[in-house]
This record gives C-alpha cells, structure tokens and sequence, in this order.
C-alpha cells in the first residue's frame, strides 16, 4: 500500500504534485491510499510503520501529466469536495485518460464518470449557493478611515465543502473596490482592495447582528415581495434549504410569512371592490396626452438635453433655418467645427457647402440646414479627435427627432448630402454615386447628392473639380425642383 | 436609510411584486474593476427565495405606484385606494447600491406607474439606469421597464443603459387590452416591441451595447377569458417576429382592492405553471403551438399532465423510440428526457449501447420516459399502448399542504 498525504481542504497543489509522480510511477489506483492533512488514517498503517515493504517514494520532479481541458476543470472542481474518496476517484479517471481513453468525459453512463460528475454538480451547486447567499454586512470602522470613510463589510458562511477559495473570484471581481472579509469554518478570505488574504478556519463572529440599517430594508423588502397567494415553500426550500437559514438575515421571517399567508389571501378575498376615495384625476389625465413637443423649439430643448447615442461629443448640434423653408439639407453629423461651435456646417464642409449654394442659386440662409446624427461620434488620438461614421443602428438612434423636425419645419424638398441622410431618410442603404437624384422619401419630396467632406477627400486634380461641378450641377437641379413644385 | 425610506420601499416592493420576471441572465460579463462596482456573471445568481418559491434576484421595485392609468388587473391603477408612495431617482440608487454591496441582490428591476405623462415617467427610470452606470459606475444588471407610450427616443437612451428592456403586454389579445386597459393600446405596444427588436439585433452586429440581455414580456393569465392556445399563439409570434428572449406568465391573482370587472377567484397556479412548460417545448423542444395544444382541449391544456406527456399520449404511434438509434429530434419528445439527458444520450450511444441503467444515470425521468423508450435491454412491449398509461404514470394529486 501506498501512502500519499495531502494538505486539509482541497489541496489541488499537492494533489497534482503526488499526480505525477504517481502517473510517473504507473502505479495503480488500487494500490493507493489518500489521506487528508491531520484526518485519522482510517487504514491504520502510518507510512513507514505497516509491515509490508515500503513504496518507493514519489520522484518529486515528475513531469505534468498532459490532460484534456474538460478533465483538467474536471479535477479543479473535484477536489474542493469533502467525499474523503475523491483523490481516489479522480486517479482512476486520470489513469484511465492515460491509457488512451482521452474523451472518457464523454461516456457519462460510465459509473466512474457519472460518480464524478455527480461529485462536480455538488462542489457548483455550493459554489453557487456561496455566491448566492452569503451576505455581507457593514462595519465601521472609524479607525481606518482611509477605505472610503472606514466602510468594510464582513460575512459569515457555511459551505458544504471545502470552496473557500474557489469563490474567491467572484468576490474580488465583483466587490474589487470594497474592503471585505468572508469568514467560514472552513478557511477565510480577506480583500483589502488590491491583494487577497487567504486565512485560517474562523469561528462565527460576534456582533455581526449590530444594526445595518440596510439588512433591516432587506428584510422588509424581502416580506413584500412575497406574494401570499402564491405561497409554495416546496418549492423554496428546494432552492434554498434550511440548513442556510442561519446565516440570512431575511430568513428570520419566513415562519411568519407562511403561517399569515391564508388570512391574507382571504382578506383579499372576501374585500369588496370599493369605490375609490380619490377623485378621478381628469385634469391630470387629460394633461398627460400631451406630451408631444408641440413646437420646433420644444423639440430641439428635449435633444439638447439627452444624452449623446454614439461615444463623443460635447454638445447636440441642432439644425439651423427657417421654419417653412422650401429646401431642408441634411447632413451626415456635426464635425469637430460644429461640435465645439454647436452649429452645424460651419468647418471646412460646411465652407465648401456655402459656396456651392451659392453657385447654384440657393440661398443659404433660406435653407433648413441640419444633421442625420446630432452629436459628433469620435475616437480620440491623442489631441485630434477622429471623426468615425455613425452605424445604421446608431442613425436610427436618432431618425425619430430628424422625422419631427422636418415635419416642423415642412420642406418642398429634402436633399441628403451622402449615405448616412440618405440611409436615415429612406431606411435603406443607398449607393449615393449610382442613386444620386431625386428620390422618394415617404412623406418628402427628396434629393440624394453625394456630402460636401467626399469632395475634399478627392485628390486635387481634374476629378475633383468635376465632382464640384457634378455637386453644383445637384444643387441646380434640387433648386429647379422646387421651383418647378412651387 | 430612515424609518420613511424603509416604508417607502414595502410599499413600492409591494406594488412591483405582481411582476413575474426577475431573470438577471443574459448579460454580457462586465466588472466594475477598481473604480466602479459589480459584475455580471451571464447566468445569473437567485440572491434568496421567497415562501411562494420565486427567486429574488434583482431588486424589483417601482420608482413610484401613483399612476394616471386605470388598468383593471393592476393594484396601482387610479382608481385603486392602495396606499401609495414615490421615490426619488437618488433614493432607488442609494438602494440599489446599498442592497448590491451587501450581496442581496444583483441589480435592479425598475418600473413605474404613470406619472404626469409617459415621457416623463420613462425619462425618470432612464435616469436612474443612467446615474447608477454613469456616477457609480455600476456593473450589475439592470433591467428597465419600458413604458411603450413613451416617445420613441427615450426607448433609444434606456437600451444604452440597461441590460434589458421588457414591454409588458399583459393581455394576450387587443380586445381584451381594450377592454381592461383603456389607456393602453396593443398596436403601440407592438410597435415598441418591434424597434427596441431591431435595434438589439443591430447592436449586436455592429458590437455596441444596447439591452444586450434582450427584451422580454409579460401575460397575465386567467384574468380574461383568452384561451392557452391564444395565449401560446401570441408567444410564438412575440418570438419569431420580435426575438423576445423571454415571455413570462402570471397566473391572475387576487389583489387587495381589486377592480369588479375581474373575476373574484384565482385561476389554478397550475395552469401558469403548463403554459411554462409549454413555452419551453415551444422554444427548445421542436414543438408547434398546434401541436402543443392538440394535446388538450378545446384550445386549453391539459392541467393533469405537462402538455409534452399529453402529446406523446395522443400521439402513441409514434413510440416507442430507440434510445440507440432515435434521432434527437425524435429523443426530445420523449416525455421525461430533458434536452440536457438527450444531449448526453446522443454523445453517449457514439461509445457505447445504451441500457435501460444507463439512461437512469443519465436522466432523473426515467420512470416516465421507460413507457415510451426502447433499450438495449429493455422494450416497454404494450406498455406505451395500455389504456391505462396515464393513470400508471400520474401520481394522484396531492393536496397541497401549507406546512
Ligand atoms: S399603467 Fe396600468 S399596469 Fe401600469 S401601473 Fe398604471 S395601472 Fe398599473
């Protein structure tokens, strides 16, 4: 017989270590007798004392034994449980594995694999239980008073085994920026908001019932959201079993609760409708129908005071132009010029868009200029903020306020300037070179043209001049529509 | 927190309580790291249960139960005499916070009644989704009601900072809204529906957060006259049209200072708990709705017996199967075997021939399922055509206990 020693708890360590020398050694299973730190050795022989000739010890260089992830998870999980059987269990799967069986996992009628895997279940369903209902609570603790003001929280737990430290991922990740300590008869844990302490077993805590006023508002919270007339403890003791009632702080009322839950139901019951005591609030409710922003002014205070819908911007960058104007341009989104001055087509575009206006005979001034996208979506690089399209589902974001306003302001005509207006204005994508012209946009006479940035994104050259000259040849031709119309 | 804000909060925990949903799945993981606070895990964590046997995950509470509605199902209606309460937007943070640092819960349900108007009420929920993300940098999972007569931007803002955004429908067809809820209206409901859809779907392909966890929706069940087939009917279009992650059911249920036009009894929990299944064969199983309701009758479902035995009963031609050959479309409607024991009856049977044991370690149900399964060892014979097949595998009722 041999003898292999390990650590209390779930010495996932010295369990791997004894492993591989055992693995090394080919030895098997049957041969193997697995203690736990000062556990009694219940096969009374003590290395070194039996009569039989002692094993050869294990070498202790042996090298790691190559498994298949699932297993590996597999052993992680296993040893943290009590069953005394465990490193037993786990060699055997591990032996077998070796001698080529790679997706044993598989085989889950296979009595081995199925023990385990019940093994497994129990250790996540503590796991989770830990996670689920450990509680914490505060104490202050004036003298430290660098942690926000002395606020630390403390719990106390029972698991059923030993995951004390497999939990503690979870808690640090959730709980990173509180100081926390969790203690339980199996080993403690100890958070100071940059490393983790793993302590000794502890015993319960004093005073950890001092009032937190907040365990208070839990357990009130907890009784009201208890419907009576639903009342199934079954079913609640089947998730949450009496042995954890102990440590929560809202299970204190639950005899309460199960027992007043008839005489509730059947005052429910038995109350008559009654006639209500308050009077009909017709004003109010009248009022509420009009929530509507009844004016263009109306509008643009609510888009102004949300929040962006795309990552950057300072400010929503509202549209510009009389009301009644017989052209609205809509553009793509502000730039950086537009979101620092909050008006839109005032850098370098909109300079290019004033010109060509101009040339084509449309008065700028008299045009409703506005965006697709009121705020400016950017990634900084370093000082310069880099202007990244918005995506279809972001110009969507914003189509309900674009839809409003221009039926504020009621346009003879709507002229997209690039892909994005004409995607917010026709819901679909547009190929703005191969669809340039007019085109119909539901409710709106439209007009796609190509944005005013596509042309100074051209090379200087022939080409670029041509595409000025095609974009002003647009803008003509729009102006002729309405005048056409009107 | 003082004597006034615990009041508060049983009287709008009270008040949000008659909401089934409490699910915090389906988030993204995230942490909080160093700065903020929280994390949400993609499954989810029950924090408590309470004696009706529901989880308590998420703080579920109502910013305020004034409302201008006057829904007959609903104890916060107008015309309802129930004491009522409002908190403010740091209030239900601090709350949230507080509840979330203690390990109590792992995030937060928050709806309202209507007050002063939609827009108002919605901007008010919005905010507290906001200061919670954006102050606090909180990272647990927060769920939003949405109010769908709400202007349409403002949905827009809630899905940036929600996990997920419900819409409750409540009753399954327009006549019956109509007619117990005069306020709402179920074409804009569906309409809110389908946008906050669409833009889940969008946000997903371009890698942005909007309510990553989806949406989901809520039927009240029993308190109209609306068949399980209609029922069932309405949840499989809310899946396919609108990819609902979740539709829940609730089963109508007595509330103090309840409206006259609602039926006085309850209508059995049961019938609750079949649509349940239901909704999961529907989902996960393969099944049609009029498969699904050919099972019972007259459009109801068979509240003896879960709807997949009373298919498999009706349909018994179809059994028994070969737990070593079926395919596993054919595998899950067995009644008693689980997706996740066809799964490991599928990947098993590649390694070895399956015996009637073997199919014990792999499902708790096999005592249902022996009828309808062929093994290697092991062929139910008459079994699966015995008259008395249903008698042999339901237990009598029990009467339930309190204790
Ligand atoms: S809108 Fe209807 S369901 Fe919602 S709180 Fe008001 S009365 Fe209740």
């Amino acid at each position: 017989m041999r003898h292999v020693e390990l650590k209390d708890g779930a010495d996932l360590d010295g369990f791997r270590r004894a492993l591989r020398g055992l693995v090394a050694l080919g030895a098997d299973p049957d041969g193997v007798v697995w203690s736990g730190g000062a556990a009694p050795s219940l096969f009374g022989t003590a290395p070194g004392t039996g009569t039989a000739p002692l094993p050869a010890p294990l070498p202790v260089d042996a090298p790691p034994v190559p498994l298949p992830r699932p297993v590996g998870a597999l052993i992680e999980s296993v040893v943290c449980h009590r069953d005394p059987e465990r490193y037993g269990l786990l060699h055997r799967l591990v032996c077998r594995v070796v001698r080529g069986e790679r997706d044993i996992l598989d085989h889950h009628a296979d009595p081995l694999v199925h023990r385990l895997a019940l093994l497994d279940k129990a250790v996540r369903r503590d796991l989770h239980k830990m996670h689920a209902f450990l509680r914490f609570r505060e104490v202050r603790d004036p003298a430290n008073s660098e942690d926000r003001g002395g606020e630390r929280y403390v719990a106390w737990f029972e698991p059923d085994n030993f995951i004390v430290e497999a939990t503690a991922p979870f808690f640090v990740e959730r709980f990173e920026s509180l100081v926390w300590t969790i203690l339980t008869p199996v080993g403690s844990l100890h958070w100071d908001r940059r490393s983790l302490t793993v302590g000794p077993a502890a015993l319960r805590p004093e005073g950890l019932d001092r009032d937190d006023r907040f365990a208070e508002g839990w357990q009130r919270y907890y009784e009201s959201t208890f419907n009576p007339a639903r009342v199934n403890p079954t079913a609640m003791r089947a998730e949450m079993p009496r042995k954890y009632w102990a440590n929560l702080p809202e299970a204190a009322a639950i005899p309460g609760m199960i027992r007043g839950a008839p005489a509730r139901v059947q005052a429910m019951i038995e109350a008559e409708a009654a006639a209500p005591r308050r009077r009909n609030p017709d004003k109010a409710v009248a009022a509420m129908a009009r929530q509507e922003p009844a004016t263009l002014a109306e509008l643009n205070r609510i888009i102004r005071a949300a929040d962006p819908l795309v990552p950057g911007a300072t400010q929503a960058v509202l549209g510009e132009g009389p009301e009644g104007a017989a052209i609205a341009i809509v553009g793509e989104q502000p730039g950086d010029h537009e979101d620092v001055e909050g008006r839109p087509f005032v850098g370098p575009a909109g300079q290019l868009l004033s010109r060509a206006l101009e040339e084509a005979g449309i008065e700028r001034d008299a045009a409703y200029l506005t965006n697709a996208v009121k705020h400016f979506k950017f990634v900084a690089r370093g000082k310069r903020r880099l202007h990244q399209s918005p995506t279809a589902g972001e110009v969507k974001h914003y189509r309900w306020w674009l839809m409003k306003e221009l039926g504020f302001v009621r346009p003879r005509l709507v002229v997209t300037l690039g892909a994005t207006a004409a995607l917010a204005l026709s819901g679909r994508s547009v190929s703005v070179l191969r669809e340039r012209g007019p085109m119909g946009f539901g409710d709106w006479e439209g007009f796609v043209t190509v944005h005013p940035s596509y042309l100074l994104r051209l090379p200087a050259g022939e080409g670029a001049e041509q595409a000025y000259r095609d974009f002003v040849a647009d803008l003509r031709r729009a102006r002729g529509m309405v005048e056409w119309a009107g | 927190m003082d004597d006034a804000l615990l009041d508060k909060l049983e009287i709008l925990a009270d008040a949000a309580k008659y909401d089934a949903s409490c699910a915090s799945s389906g988030a993204k993981r995230r942490t909080g790291g160093p700065d903020g606070i929280g994390s949400t895990t993609g499954a989810g964590i029950c924090h408590a249960y309470t004696p009706d046997g529901r989880c308590v995950s998420l703080l579920k509470i109502l910013l305020t139960n004034y409302c201008l509605f006057d829904c007959a199902y609903c104890i916060n209606r107008r015309s309802s005499n129930v004491r009522r309460a409002r908190f403010s937007v740091e209030e239900v943070v601090q709350l949230t916070l507080g509840f979330y640092k203690r390990n109590c819960i792992e995030g937060l349900f928050l709806s309202s009644g209507i007050i002063r108007s939609p827009d108002h009420t919605m901007e008010q929920l919005m905010l507290v989704a906001r200061t919670l993300r954006r102050d606090h940098g909180f990272a647990g999972y927060i769920h939003l009601k949405t109010i769908p007569e709400a202007s349409p931007w403002l949905i827009e803002q809630a899905g940036l900072w929600a996990d997920r955004l419900s819409i409750n429908l409540e009753l399954s067809s327009d006549r019956s809204l109509k007619e117990f809820a005069p306020e709402k209206d179920g074409s804009s409901i569906k309409a809110v529906m389908g946008q906050v859809g669409e833009r889940i779907l969008e946000a997903k392909e371009e890698k942005r957060r909007f309510s990553p966890a989806g949406q989901s929706t809520q039927m009240i069940v029993g308190a109209d006259a609306s068949t399980d087939l209609s029922v069932l009917e309405t949840s499989d279009t809310l899946y396919r049209r609108y990819g609902l992650r979740r539709v829940y059911y609730s089963a109508f249920s007595p509330i103090p200072e309840a409206s006259s036009a609602l039926p006085a009894k309850p209508p059995p929990l049961q019938r609750e708990n079949r649509l349940y299944q239901a909704d999961w064969l529907l989902r996960y199983y393969g099944f049609t709705v009029d498969e699904i309701a050919a099972g019972g009758e007259g459009g109801m479902l068979d509240l003896g017996i879960d709807p997949k035995l009373a298919w498999a009963l009706k349909n018994r031609e179809r059994f028994p199967v070969d737990v070593n050959s079926a395919d596993r479309e054919m595998l899950l409607r067995v009644p008693g075997l689980g997706a996740r024991a066809v799964d490991k009856i599928v990947e098993a049977r590649r390694h070895t021939t399956l015996r009637l044991e073997d199919v014990a370690r792999l499902s708790s149900g096999l005592k249902r399922a022996r009828a309808f399964l062929i093994a290697a060892d092991h062929h139910p014979g008459g079994l699966t055509d015995r008259a008395d097949l249903r008698q042999r595998l339901v237990a009598p009722p029990k009467q339930l206990s309190l204790f």
